[in-house]
């Protein structure tokens, strides 16, 4: 049997790595097209304070993008050392798009940002923008093949399952490229960057402003954070995950999760804003609902109907059943390649193989599972309703303030009245740390909502994990933690040091 | 296009093709960390030195994670048992690397010494760490690594960090170490001038001897050392898995492709050859020569290792039969073919971009330079 808390331990570690990578990707995500933004309006009207700007924000945008690849790294490398068995069981699959974000997206992106900072006075205005423009791009490749990787284990299309390899292998690329969920996590969590970067340059122009220093740089800044910050948080709130969660069977026991929605009710299912859910009774003990709202947002349809939880498990469990006959067919294949009846029943039960691996969390030998354990492993099938409930709520509530902000900000932008206005100014400047909550509350939802998968339906998390050792594991996550907290104190000392400071730096003989 | 064995071979060669890449490329940088502390004798010799490959170190990396996602795409078993196995030693290499990043980036951002000097010698952990590590890896590659694979394929490792650390492996790593510090010097004495182009020549000299001599003392020692020998495997152009071969050892088995490829010499010859070039020319002005054969021997060094432990990739001393090869860990042919495709369209676009980002910052750095562009610098 495989130790429990071994891969407890793994995914508390791939957990912290993946947030605090995720402190440092988002910024950079939208600061870079800021800088492009910037540097376009430099080389189109001459102004040097846009050159200024450029560079300014620039120099935040490294001290940030140095953490972004620090904990980058550990995640190229992450799922051997503590996922061998996922990167055994579907490396044919997910390993593709990882290796082509490296030869497309991190080479150019990484090439780009040396020119980027040293290139200044070697290359023409024009190709400098060109070099800056790559970099941005080469970023945002990055996020688009990482979350084609990530919409695969959502809902793992373009595949299927070799009994001889023992592995998930590659049927259709296009499929896997072109997947819905990842085109829809893809707009999602770039325009969630974009909000982060406005935001940025939003709340610090914003101090400048409140200080009364650097007014004419901080102004233009302000400007152009607020127009692209807008459009970001629309689109983060518009274009939300959750249309994809009607794409496919895969994420329905994550949005029934999400809602506490227990019961399947008629269509258009009702939104609960508020609700205390009780896991042992399968019911809420308190729920404050607005109807028909959340059929419209998860089906844009009003005859849909979205199955409850209840019967997600009920399904479920019948799957795990059919589920047990595809792992025992499975076993007396591996035994005896001629096993005809092995092969018969095994192509009978295929499609529910990945549920009758559930069980073995209870039981090595799936023909001792008892109907309880069949019960136990198809309560797992859905996760944990309040962790998700809520996570998911406070994201939601981040975003509609982030909005408001955005909106008014805008509004006085274009109005030209922004600089006085010191009670918008401190609330950008207050709101800073909004969008890094929202997005890791985002993650969460996310990646805890598709438990208890690593690869929905197909592979469950506790059999994906390395056979290492409780000390190793202990061990390793003090490292990562203890150092990339380091870090972080290192980061946030210059990051703080060098806003404070202001462009002024850029010309300053001594810092 | 090609048929399954045709295709798990070619990517053999491209995952070395990475490795060398990375060797090449990163393999400088990390040479001028390695050599940061004792070849800068002020703050001023080591921004000079730091800023030879300021621009470039972050997209030279680059060669070492998509190796890592190469070998994830196209060797998933190897991946999958490789890093899980030699779990400490792959976390000490990231922990090592993580000073990088920030090492470059925070450095001289802060004008106080202490910072400074905590920081290079952070750089020079990034660097001569992972560069002794490949080796003492390639090293237990040679003498196997004990792990076991189950029938359905979960692998499970029965070594300790401590015994990869044994007296082959660690002569390995100082032959990785020589090398890639080698790389560097060549590098830093072609981008640097005065007092301290002369250190790094010296420095290369040495990293030549040093590397010949222990190069060599690998090679002698190979020759003794019992080799893994394919013994039966099924057709290779099917589908297989390590379970369906037998795998036997025998003294000097390591040197079977050589003796039945005679040809194949040219390789370690080569490896001689452009270690003597750099010793011959570096003195006398010919900075760019000397980098290009310090490259060739990196190209020379890796090949030899690769073809010796061909078609292995990493054998099982505990368990031999499930030993990973070449044929039998490699993914299904539709992902190589696509990956194949990738690899072909976007390997010369970036070769085309990083040698114009080389030729955008070519120059002699000098300390007028630093001092001139004191806020604009590493």
């Amino acid at each position: 049997m495989i130790n429990e808390t071994v891969v407890d331990l793994s995914r508390l570690q791939f957990a912290a790595t993946a947030l605090y990578h995720f402190l440092f990707v988002p910024l950079t995500l939208g600061l870079s097209w800021l800088l492009v933004i910037m540097e376009a309006a430099y080389v189109m009207s001459g102004k040097e304070v846009y050159k200024d700007m450029t560079r300014f924000w620039g120099k935040l945008y490294g001290i940030n993008f140095a953490l972004g690849v620090t904990t980058g790294i550990t995640m190229e490398f992450q799922f051997g050392t503590n996922w061998a068995y996922y990167s055994h069981y579907v490396g044919d699959i997910f390993g593709a798009p990882l290796a082509i974000e490296g030869l497309m997206a991190f080479f150019l992106e990484s090439t780009m940002v040396g020119l980027f900072f040293f290139g200044w006075n070697r290359l023409s205005k024009a190709g400098h923008l060109t070099v800056t423009t790559l970099m941005a791009l080469g970023t945002n490749l990055s996020a688009v093949l990482i979350l084609i990787a990530n919409g695969w284990m959502q809902d793992p299309v373009g595949s299927a399952f070799n009994p001889v390899t023992m592995r998930m292998e590659l049927t259709d690329f296009a499929a896997l490229v072109f997947n819905p969920v990842a085109q829809s996590k893809f707009v999602h969590t770039v325009s969630a960057g974009y909000v982060t970067g406005s935001l940025f340059v939003l709340g610090i122009s914003s101090w400048y402003l409140l200080k009364g220093q650097h007014v004419e740089f901080a102004r233009r800044s302000f400007r152009i954070a607020a127009a692209f910050g807008l459009a970001g948080t629309a689109s983060v709130i518009v274009l939300g995950d959750e249309s994809g969660y009607s794409v496919g069977e895969a994420q329905r026991s994550k949005l029934a999760a999400i809602e506490a929605m227990w019961e399947t009710e008629p269509a258009p299912a009702g939104f609960n804003l508020i609700a205390i859910p009780n896991e042992a009774r399968q019911a809420n003990d308190f729920e404050l609902r607005i109807p028909y709202v959340l059929g419209l947002i998860a089906t844009r349809s009003t005859s849909e109907v979205i199955p409850g939880i209840k019967e997600i498990r009920e399904k479920n469990r019948q799957r795990i059943e059919s589920g047990i006959q595809a792992v025992i067919a499975l076993e007396g294949m591996r035994k005896n390649p001629q096993d005809e009846a092995a092969r018969a029943a095994f192509k009978a039960h295929e499609k529910d193989l990945g549920y009758g691996l559930l069980v073995k969390k209870y039981v090595e030998d799936p023909r001792q599972a008892t109907p309880e354990i069949i019960h136990k492993a198809a309560m797992d099938s859905v996760p944990r309703i309040a962790p998700l409930f809520w996570s998911f709520r406070v994201m939601v509530g981040l975003g509609i303030a982030m909005l408001a902000l955005m909106v008014v900000a805008f509004w006085h932008s274009v109005k030209g009245t922004f600089q006085n206005k010191p009670w918008l100014l401190k609330w950008a400047l207050y709101s800073i740390p909004l969008p890094w909550i929202a997005i890791e509350a985002g993650w969460f939802v996310a990646e805890y909502g598709r438990q208890p998968w690593t690869v929905f339906g197909v592979l469950p998390t506790h059999l994906s994990a390395s056979s290492l050792s409780v000390e190793s594991l202990w061990g390793s996550i003090a490292g990562f933690v203890g150092f990339y907290s380091l870090l972080l104190v290192a980061e946030m000392y210059l990051m703080f040091k060098y806003a404070r400071l202001g462009p002024s730096v850029l010309h300053a003989k001594t810092a | 296009m090609f048929d399954y064995a045709t295709l798990k071979l070619i990517w053999w060669l491209l995952v070395g093709v990475l490795l060398i890449g990375f060797a090449i490329m990163d393999g400088h940088d990390m040479g001028v960390g390695t050599l940061l502390p004792f070849l800068g004798k002020d703050d001023t010799d080591r921004r000079v030195m730091i800023n030879s490959v300021a621009p470039h170190w972050d997209g030279n990396q680059v060669w070492f994670i998509t190796a890592g996602g190469a070998v994830f795409a196209a060797w998933p078993l190897v991946y999958a048992t490789a890093f899980s196995g030699l779990y400490w030693a792959l976390l000490l290499v990231l922990f090592a690397l993580f000073f990088r990043p920030v090492g470059f980036e925070y450095r001289s951002k802060l004008p106080n010494p202490a910072w400074r000097k905590g920081w290079d010698w952070g750089l020079f952990a990034g660097s001569a760490v992972p560069a002794l590590v490949f080796g003492v890896a390639f090293g237990n590659l040679f003498q196997g690594v004990p792990f076991d694979l189950d029938d359905s394929m979960r692998s499970s490792y029965s070594g300790s960090f401590w015994a990869l650390l044994n007296p082959f492996a660690l002569l390995c790593g100082v032959v990785s170490l020589s090398l890639l510090t080698l790389q560097g010097a060549t590098f830093l004495s072609h981008r640097v001038e005065g007092p301290l182009q002369r250190r790094t020549i010296l420095a290369a000299r040495v990293c030549g001897v040093v590397l010949l001599v222990s190069f060599s003392l690998a090679g002698m020692w190979v020759a003794r050392m019992e080799g893994y020998v394919l013994e039966s495997i099924p057709d290779v152009r099917g589908v297989l898995t390590p379970l369906m071969k037998e795998v036997g050892r025998a003294p000097g088995g390591w040197f079977a492709n050589f003796n039945n490829f005679p040809q194949l010499w040219i390789i370690p010859v080569l490896a001689y050859a452009g270690v003597g070039v750099v010793l011959a020319c570096i003195g006398s002005g010919w900075t760019l020569l000397s980098f290009v054969a310090s490259s060739v021997a990196c190209v020379s060094v890796i090949l030899t290792a690769g073809v010796a432990l061909f078609p292995f990739v990493l054998p099982s001393s505990t368990h031999p039969d499930v030993s990973l090869t070449a044929w039998d860990a490699t993914s299904s042919q539709l992902t190589l073919t696509v990956m194949l495709w990738v690899a072909l369209i976007f390997t010369p676009v970036v070769l085309a971009y990083t040698s114009w980002a080389y030729r955008v910052m070519a120059g002699k750095i000098t300390r007028d330079y630093i001092a001139a562009n004191d806020k604009q610098l590493y």
